[in-house]
């Protein structure tokens, strides 16, 4: 009788309503992290051949880069306003809005990682015969994976973030629920489901981490004694590395800003 | 195309514009909020990430309050503080998540900027026999302005980013002509906030980068370094990066 009554003095804590409502919550999170997941996916997918473009002719490098960071300054919930239109009211327009926003910070990302290749991997690679497909894909990601990686967090975190924005068009994931619980003031429903946005993004974050570290074994040993020296040296050089965007992001970040940058708006 | 040209006819009504809750009024609310929150934001972070950069301790700290402001989304942080006591207070709830959300990119930016300041210089400057504060105000504070800038940079797009979601809750600003424009289902409506709103981030964007080039002590002296002569290799001329840290009190006293 004590545990009903918190439903219905609209306590924040409620483990009633958590357990009530376990399959909408569970619905909830399958959609953002499906929106969120599947926004990141995708980044990747268009961010690599862009920064593989980039980095061979540098008449492009300079638009796409501009370009994303102009896309980044949008604020989200103009940025799912513009896409309306195009794909009315469908999980397509918050995808697309992540999307675009991750590019900046995988796009930066690997750049970054693809020019901190040693030339002489690359050219050791090159005496032994390597075709450009292979070395790209043997010497110069694999050694790139780092700063990827580093990227790869930072936007999956925002994204499970600004997934909650997408409530607007009624694709926010656990943000319907935080929108739901915001019209009808229902505090235990915007409590529990802005903790499990927290909680998501930390749990990809860490997850992310370990497969770094479990795709990159080699860092490892190095790792606490050059961590330092690293960071601070493309931070000075102004170099958007994985540490200098993160200093950014702001940024955001946002900034991305971004950048960093933080972006969480 | 349509929903564009709609939108720019939405935006060239006078009508919009004017009255209590016009595209005027909307977007004096969201300067206002942008600049109030920007302004508490800087007098709360800066003071503390210079001191603890000039200071070297607290870097975890500042770090991590960035990853943790990118993982709390904005959104929740609105309405949860609308449903708090607070919410009864106008804009009050609004104004404290703008400068929550503003601190993070303020003080790790400033705090990574004062931490990168060279080394070598700050050394020197040292050595020279500068008291911590001169060391502050002349050497590491001028090599610190461009990521304080950045800082100040990514925190005001942020702010003017999280003002649009305060519409959300029911806050002012910009925001509300979307939010308007979806409980009536008026699309150009909808279209021309987001415009109004992504050409004011960007605006605000332009304008800081704008300041921050101009108003950087150390830009005269970024140029690289012009050849010595004609008969200079360029192994012994002046590294540029040599030449570009030598802060003014770094002369002769």
């Amino acid at each position: 009788m004590s545990e009903r009554s918190c439903l219905t003095a609209n306590a924040w804590v409620c483990p009633e309503y958590v357990r009530s409502r376990s399959q909408e919550l569970l619905d909830a999170t399958a959609q953002h992290v499906g929106i969120a997941l599947s926004s990141v996916a995708i980044g990747l997918l268009v961010a690599l051949p862009l920064a593989l473009l980039a980095r061979r002719r540098k008449g492009f490098a300079g638009p796409v880069l501009g370009l994303t960071t102009v896309l980044y300054t949008v604020p989200s919930l103009a940025m799912f306003a513009l896409l309306m239109p195009v794909f009315g009211l469908s999980a397509s327009v918050v995808v697309t809005g992540l999307v675009l926003y991750s590019l900046t910070v995988l796009v930066r990302n690997i750049l970054a990682g693809l020019e901190s290749v040693p030339d002489e991997a690359r050219e050791a690679a090159l005496g032994m015969g390597y075709g450009p497909w292979r070395l790209l894909f043997e010497v110069e990601l694999p050694l790139a994976l780092p700063a990827l990686m580093a990227g790869l967090r930072i936007a999956t975190v925002s994204a499970v973030s600004l997934t909650t924005v997408g409530a607007i068009v009624g694709y926010g994931g656990l943000g319907n629920l935080i929108y739901e619980g915001m019209d009808t003031l229902f505090k235990s429903q915007v409590l529990t489901a802005s903790a499990l946005c927290v909680l998501l993004a930390v749990v990809f974050d860490v997850l992310l981490l370990w497969v770094q570290r479990r795709l990159t074994p080699w860092a490892r040993t190095s790792r606490t004694r050059r961590g330092g020296r690293r960071s601070r040296r493309g931070a000075a050089k102004g170099l958007d590395t994985a540490e200098a965007a993160d200093a950014r992001e702001a940024a955001g970040a946002a900034d991305p800003s971004g950048n960093r940058t933080v972006k969480a708006g | 195309m349509g929903a564009m040209t709609d939108a720019f006819g939405w935006l060239l009504t006078g009508a919009n514009w004017a009255g209590a809750a016009g595209a005027g009024r909307r977007l004096g609310e969201h300067l206002f909020l942008t600049a109030v929150c920007l302004a508490v934001a800087c007098a709360i972070a800066l003071p503390v990430a210079l001191w603890l950069g000039h200071i070297g301790r607290g870097g975890a700290l500042a770090v991590n309050i960035s990853n943790a402001g990118r993982a709390v989304p904005t959104f929740a942080v609105l309405v949860l503080l609308t449903l708090t006591p607070l919410g009864g207070h106008g804009e009050l709830p609004t104004i404290i998540a703008l400068v929550l959300f503003a601190v993070p990119p303020l003080l790790t930016n400033a705090y990574v900027g004062m931490r990168e300041a060279d080394r070598d210089v700050v050394e020197a400057a040292r050595g020279m026999g500068m008291s911590g504060r001169q060391l502050l105000a002349r050497v590491e504070l001028p090599l610190a302005f461009p990521l304080i800038m950045t800082g100040i940079r990514s925190a005001a797009v942020q702010v003017v980013a999280t003002a649009t979601l305060a519409a959300l809750p029911g806050g002012g600003g910009l925001g509300r002509i979307i939010t308007a424009g979806f409980n009536t289902y008026n699309t150009p409506q909808v279209v021309a906030g987001a415009i109004l709103v992504a050409v004011l981030a960007l605006l605000v964007e332009a304008l800081l980068a704008l300041a921050q080039w101009r108003f950087d002590p150390m830009r005269r002296r970024r140029r690289p370094v012009p050849p010595r002569g004609p008969g200079v290799p360029r192994r012994l001329r002046m590294p540029a990066a040599r030449a570009r840290p030598r802060p003014e009190p770094a002369r002769r006293p």
